[in-house]
């Protein structure tokens, strides 16, 4: 039917024979992304409500519990936790049992994480609608939540750390950064929820508060992504990565690098200067860094280059990546004094913090999730137009709404610095947010074809089941 | 080392975000610990801030008696800390900043550069910098308008403000009524009036520059 579906069935037949049957539990890796998408669908609609409520459209004025104030708290909230969370979840499920060739820790365990991830990120949802929200922002997740969390991830820690220590020699790429970002998110999210809450006030609450927005995507999302590209990639591409210095280099800069980071996100604050230095030019190595990566992904492909067109993950993956780069490149510049002048506070960094959250991450997990659901429903997808729809939708508006938020900061940078009347600024915007409105259509019109699809995929499954 | 288990999870892992917390963080922190920690209850000794609770009390004074009975330094710490946490729950600081930097003009539009000890205060934990301004910043907003202002703002932004994207907050009323102001809505009215009230300039008002002067080319 589809070149996807085909070469599916052909790396099955030939991997399969030495991986056991129930080294993966595939249903549970089926349930992280059904979930995974769900919280998709109400970040989405927080956004919307967001971006109804700055045109001056929301039609949902004076409600306490759908304010958009509160909304835009779920928005990001339900992407990291929600959407990211359980999608990585389910993908580790999937990749670290088959790379090991060992099963988790105890398939129990692996039900009751998660079980209570869900409630995890159900509650933080209610109690940010009911106006408990934290004061650390990507960290709203009500006080007494955090504790819970924090086991969650412990338990997450522990049962996928058991197969990893079993294995003996060096370890394959994709496990360095497994093994980091297990270490890293416990102890970030520990960081970033309870030292600006309940011991260090004011600047150095401040500090600490940016350290933890920064490590949450650099030492959470960004070693699950990049250790998932680093098993996908080869996999579908069937060869192996084009160097292992480089990939030495990647993981390396990244882990001394990424954590000095953090202070960039609070530039010309009271901060003393000479850490606001010590961001800025840690952050500009992290760009080098990045750059080594790209080249060993592009070297990697090289030779196969029609995989981009006929093969729709490696598509999403690569595209990824180049968006990767593109907000690294950004990162590179936008974080010196220079522009952060004119940039800071103004919607320029929505669209940055679209841009790697939408066009990288959740490519790739949409890739990963392209890739993995016909195989774990044995049924290849029931249309494969759809799946180009979703990418194509995706695509389009991410960089128009990408595009159109960079160009809004600038004009809001001018704005503000020429002194004009406030009013000035927001209406200077209306066009912009209005182009915003409709490109994030256009994002919510892929995920519902992607949502039918794998509706009809699965509705396909059952039949051939029953007819089995 | 740089492949096996150990050197990842102790370097890499452990090692490495260590470090980045001692630099980045205990430095910061080290810095400011002699630097003493208001509590509420000696932030409400502000004869700005009580004067604008006082005059809370006499323009809802049912409203008032009802939910803090009389206008006392409890009474205000009581308005000042809920006022707060209203302010973190609804997501006031993911549209509105709360610090003044030395760059782009802001001193000439909302006052004094802002300072570190200006945030040493319970009331900063975490502290309420905000990352995006699609409103003003508030750092210098306390007393640049009156009370019944900031009722009538909440109830309905649009109505002063005819361009605002600010959503409209009813909840802080009773009756849908912007002149009841409830237990919530005098208590973020007072924390919006506490912003900038230490300052020897209180309240602070922005340099009135008319529209043609500005478009004038600087050079000329």
């Amino acid at each position: 039917m589809s070149e996807v579906a085909e070469t599916h069935d052909a790396t099955q037949s030939n991997s399969s024979a030495a991986i056991p049957r129930d080294l993966v539990i595939e249903r549970l890796v089926c349930w992280y992304f059904v979930a995974a998408l769900t919280y998709l669908f109400i970040s989405l609609t927080g956004g919307l409500l967001m971006a109804l409520q700055l045109v001056q459209w929301n039609p949902l004025q004076g409600i306490e519990y759908l304010s958009p104030g509160r909304w835009r708290m779920i928005h990001t909230n339900a992407i990291a936790y929600g959407f990211l969370a359980n999608s990585f979840l389910g993908a580790l499920h999937w990749a670290i049992p088959r790379l090991t060739l060992k099963p988790v820790l105890h398939r129990g365990l692996s039900y009751f994480i998660f079980v209570a991830w869900q409630v995890v990120v159900c509650a933080t949802a209610i109690g940010i609608m009911m106006g408990h929200a934290q004061g650390v922002e990507w960290g709203e997740t009500p006080t007494w939540i955090d504790p819970l969390a924090l086991v969650g991830l412990a338990l997450v820690a522990v049962n996928f750390m058991a197969p990893i220590v079993r294995t003996e020699g060096p370890l394959y790429v994709t496990l360095w950064y497994f093994v980091a970002a297990f270490v890293w998110t416990f102890l970030t999210y520990a960081m970033g929820n309870f030292v600006p809450e309940y011991f260090v006030p004011g600047t150095s609450a401040g500090a600490v508060g940016g350290l933890f927005i920064h490590d949450l995507v650099g030492l959470f999302v960004t070693p699950l992504g990049w250790g998932l590209m680093y098993y996908f990639v080869p996999i579908l591409l069937q060869k192996p990565v084009w160097s292992h210095g480089l990939s030495l280099v990647g993981f390396w800069g990244l882990a001394f690098f990424y954590p000095l980071n953090g202070i960039h996100h609070f530039l010309l604050t009271p901060i003393p200067d000479f850490l606001e230095y010590g961001a800025i030019v840690s952050t500009i190595a992290v760009e080098f860094v990045v750059t080594t990566v790209i080249i060993n992904f592009f070297g990697t492909i090289w030779g196969s280059g029609r995989a981009v067109v006929t093969n729709l993950p490696i598509r999403w993956f690569y595209t990824g990546m180049v968006l990767y780069f593109v907000t690294c490149a950004q990162c590179a510049m936008q974080v010196t004094h220079t522009f952060q002048k004119l940039i800071h506070f103004t919607d320029w960094v929505v669209g940055h913090a679209h841009l790697v959250m939408f066009g990288v991450f959740s490519m790739w997990l949409f890739g990963i999730m392209t890739y993995l659901f016909p195989r774990l429903l044995k049924q290849s997808w029931y249309s494969r137009s759809l799946c180009e729809w979703h990418y194509w939708l995706s695509l389009g508006g991410l960089l128009v709404m990408f595009i159109d938020l960079t160009l809004a900061g600038v004009f809001q940078g001018y704005y503000w610095a020429s002194l004009q009347p406030w009013d000035v600024s927001v209406q200077g915007s209306q066009p912009f947010w209005v182009t915003r409105l409709f490109a994030g259509l256009a994002i919510i019109g892929g995920q519902l074809a992607f949502m039918f699809n794998l509706w009809m995929t699965w509705r396909l499954s059952k039949r051939a089941k029953a007819v089995a | 080392m740089f492949e096996s288990k150990s050197g990842i999870l102790l370097i890499g892992g452990l090692g490495f975000f260590l470090f980045a917390f001692l630099s980045n963080a205990l430095v910061p922190i080290l810095l400011y610990r002699d630097m003493p920690e208001q509590s509420v209850e000696e932030l409400v000794e502000n004869q700005n801030l009580i004067y604008q609770f006082e005059d809370l009390s006499l323009r809802y004074p049912e409203e008032f008696q009802e939910h803090y009975g009389e206008p006392t330094k409890e009474s205000l710490a009581e308005a000042l800390q809920l006022g707060h946490d209203i302010y973190v729950g609804e997501g006031c600081w993911h549209c509105h900043s709360q610090f003044v930097r030395p760059v782009s003009n802001e001193s000439a539009r909302w006052g004094e550069v802002s300072s570190s000890k200006e945030y040493q205060n319970i009331l900063n934990r975490p502290v309420m910098w905000g990352t995006r301004r699609v409103g003003p910043d508030l750092s210098r907003e306390g007393g640049r308008r009156g009370n019944d202002w900031h009722a009538v703002h909440f109830f309905d932004p649009a109505s002063l403000s005819p361009s605002s994207p600010m959503p409209k907050y009813p909840w802080f009323f009773d009756d849908n009524n912007p002149s009841k102001p409830n237990k919530r809505g005098i208590a973020i009215i007072t924390y919006v009036q506490w912003l900038g009230s230490w300052l020897e300039q209180y309240p602070l008002y922005e340099d009135f520059v008319p529209l043609e002067e500005q478009m004038q080319n600087p050079l000329e």
